[in-house]
């Protein structure tokens, strides 16, 4: 990991004003972009998953159209759970989480920094590839947009909570699906404004006021989820 | 004056020794209320006039909803306490709360459920009232396991205060989203019954039986907690002490 | 007020609604009891090991006393 202090010249003053956030941000995107598979096994994962559907339900048109919002969200939602879980585990199982602890900047950006890394790597590209997804369940055009939407939003949300329970569990060591108990239950709320975003546009109705509100959740959980997963950390540690 | 109170209800010797004196009385009192709410609730409170004699499952099923949510804003607040005061008897308490809670909000499930059979012809509907109770007992079921997987107890507790405070904020959230979800798939078929006064005949009982749930809530906290701190505190001199003094007694009576 | 039912056979039917009623009721005070009678059982638990550990003490003080009266020049 590149220090903060050689790294903060080149960045602009606004970047500088959030101590430790783009040079952590930087070197952990590097770092992600060059786990090349660890990008691509959730969204094979997506994909797979999605695939059994029409071999479990049957290939009616209908049916698949009817289900295909609330199970491409679902299953993104478990795509993004499943991916979390190492979220902290290897900084923590090299010590360069607890270091960070120790560095005077405050822990809540580097957090910021690693969940935002986290949605560019998942979240994005499974936000990115759901309208094809959507084309092979059949899903109504008018739903590709809010569904894309819907995903770029929530996603990002449900990386944010979700990483919240990695840090609660990073110190644990078969968390997987204690991590899935645990954090399950806060996704709720974003799962529900997600498939409700889609089910408006899919029926002809305005889907803006879902969209806000995800919007407004995930403000929420970037002002929150980073400060209680700086926290669990902390807790972690002590571990 | 007002801190060394406070101090004092941080000691879990002093809450063991204070709260000795009041065990009886709860007990007493929550079965008494209990028993007599019961019997008033099934025997002597009249019939329901849409739903026949069913509705008489409200006389546990409200209060076990009530203390279900109350016992987890019980429980993140001590959880909260013991992380902002470093008090080790709060995360007792909250520690305490976690399977009780759970408990309760199976007990508000189920009796929904049976109740719901002859009432509306199904145990389960998507309703959104049972879906936030379910999602509420996900959320007991993830502290008690998060509270299990550690080894250390003094990790615990942290954890479990962070994750039920993270709980708290959102079971708001939860309650206003499953709202909306259900008004937007409401099916026409199940009516519910709108809310109507609820006659002073049927009411008192109720309020006996949730006055009645509050003091055994009390009274089992109160039981558990105890119990945890005679586990953690069993090297402390005091609690030897109570055991040895304890066995020595039943062993003469015995 | 006055007891709703003609007969216990009446009371413990109700209509039918009986079976509901009283599962529900007994599935409640069962629960209530388990979590009530949970501490009891915690505290035995806790009273036979502190027991076991006071007998694991007394017999390594009994074996250290023997064995500094053996090494004790006669």
């Amino acid at each position: 990991m590149s220090s903060p202090e050689t790294a903060a010249h080149s960045f602009t003053p606004a970047a500088r004003a959030v101590p430790g956030f783009m040079p952590l941000f930087r070197s952990e995107l590097l770092l992600a972009l060059r786990r090349r598979a660890d990008i691509a096994n959730p969204l094979l994962f997506f994909v797979t998953v999605l695939a059994l559907l029409p071999l479990g339900v049957g290939p009616e048109p209908e049916l698949l159209a009817r289900l295909a919002p609330g199970m491409i969200w679902v299953v993104a939602l478990l795509a993004t759970l499943l991916s979390q879980e190492s979220l902290f585990r290897a900084d923590f199982e090299d010590g360069s989480l607890e270091q960070l602890a120790l560095t005077p900047q405050p822990l809540y950006f580097a957090v910021l920094a690693k969940v935002a890394v986290h949605w560019l790597v998942t979240g994005l590209p499974l936000a990115l590839l759901s309208p094809l997804l959507g084309m092979m369940l059949n899903l109504p055009e008018g739903g590709y947009l809010s569904l894309l939407l819907s995903l770029l939003l929530g996603t990002a949300s449900l990386s944010l909570i979700g990483a919240v329970g990695a840090a609660l569990t990073v110190a644990l060591r078969r968390a997987g699906l204690l991590l899935a108990l645990i954090v399950m239950p806060l996704y709720v709320p974003v799962l529900i404004f997600g498939t409700g975003a889609v089910q408006a546009a899919v029926d002809g109705y305005a889907y803006g006021p879902q969209l806000a509100i995800l919007a407004a959740l995930l403000a929420g959980g970037t002002a929150l989820a980073p400060l209680a997963a700086a926290g669990a950390i902390r807790i972690s540690l002590d571990n | 004056m007002a801190w060394q109170w406070f101090h004092r209800l941080g000691s879990p010797r002093w809450f063991y020794q204070k709260t000795s004196a009041w065990m009886p009385w709860l007990a007493l009192a929550s079965v008494l209320l209990i028993g007599a709410g019961s019997v008033w609730g099934l025997g002597f409170a009249p019939e329901d006039a849409k739903q026949g004699n069913s509705y008489r499952i409200i006389y546990i099923h409200v209060p076990a909803a009530f203390l279900a949510l109350a016992g987890y804003y019980i429980m993140a607040i001590s959880g909260a306490i013991g992380l902002i005061w470093k008090m080790k008897l709060s995360f007792v308490v909250m520690r305490a709360a976690a399977p009780i809670g759970a408990v309760l909000t199976f007990i508000a499930l189920f009796t929904g459920a049976v109740w719901g059979k002859p009432t509306w012809g199904t145990y389960w509907v998507w309703d959104a009232r049972i879906t936030s109770m379910l999602i509420l007992l996900f959320l007991y079921i993830g502290v008690i396991a998060l509270a299990r997987a550690f080894s250390r107890e003094q990790v615990a507790d942290k954890a479990c205060a962070l994750l039920a405070l993270v709980g708290t904020v959102n079971i708001p959230i939860i309650y206003k989203s499953v709202d909306w979800w259900f008004t937007l798939h409401q099916p026409a078929t199940i009516k519910f019954t709108e809310k109507s006064s609820i006659d002073p005949s049927m009411f008192y009982p109720l309020l006996t039986m949730i006055i009645g749930f509050y003091c055994l809530y009390a009274w089992t906290l109160m039981a558990h907690t105890r119990e945890k701190i005679l586990q953690r505190e069993w090297r402390t001199s005091w609690v030897q002490q109570l055991m040895r003094g304890k066995s020595m007694t039943e062993s003469k009576a015995g | 007020m006055q007891f709703q039912f003609e007969s216990l056979a009446a009371f413990l039917h109700m209509d039918g609604h009986g079976p509901f009623v009283w599962a529900a009721y007994a599935v409640t005070f069962v629960a209530l009891a388990a979590l009530a009678f949970q501490p009891r059982l915690q505290r035995r638990r806790l009273k036979r090991e502190l027991e076991r550990q006071q007998r694991i003490e007394a017999r390594r003080r009994s074996v250290e006393a023997q064995r500094s009266r053996a090494a004790e020049p006669a």
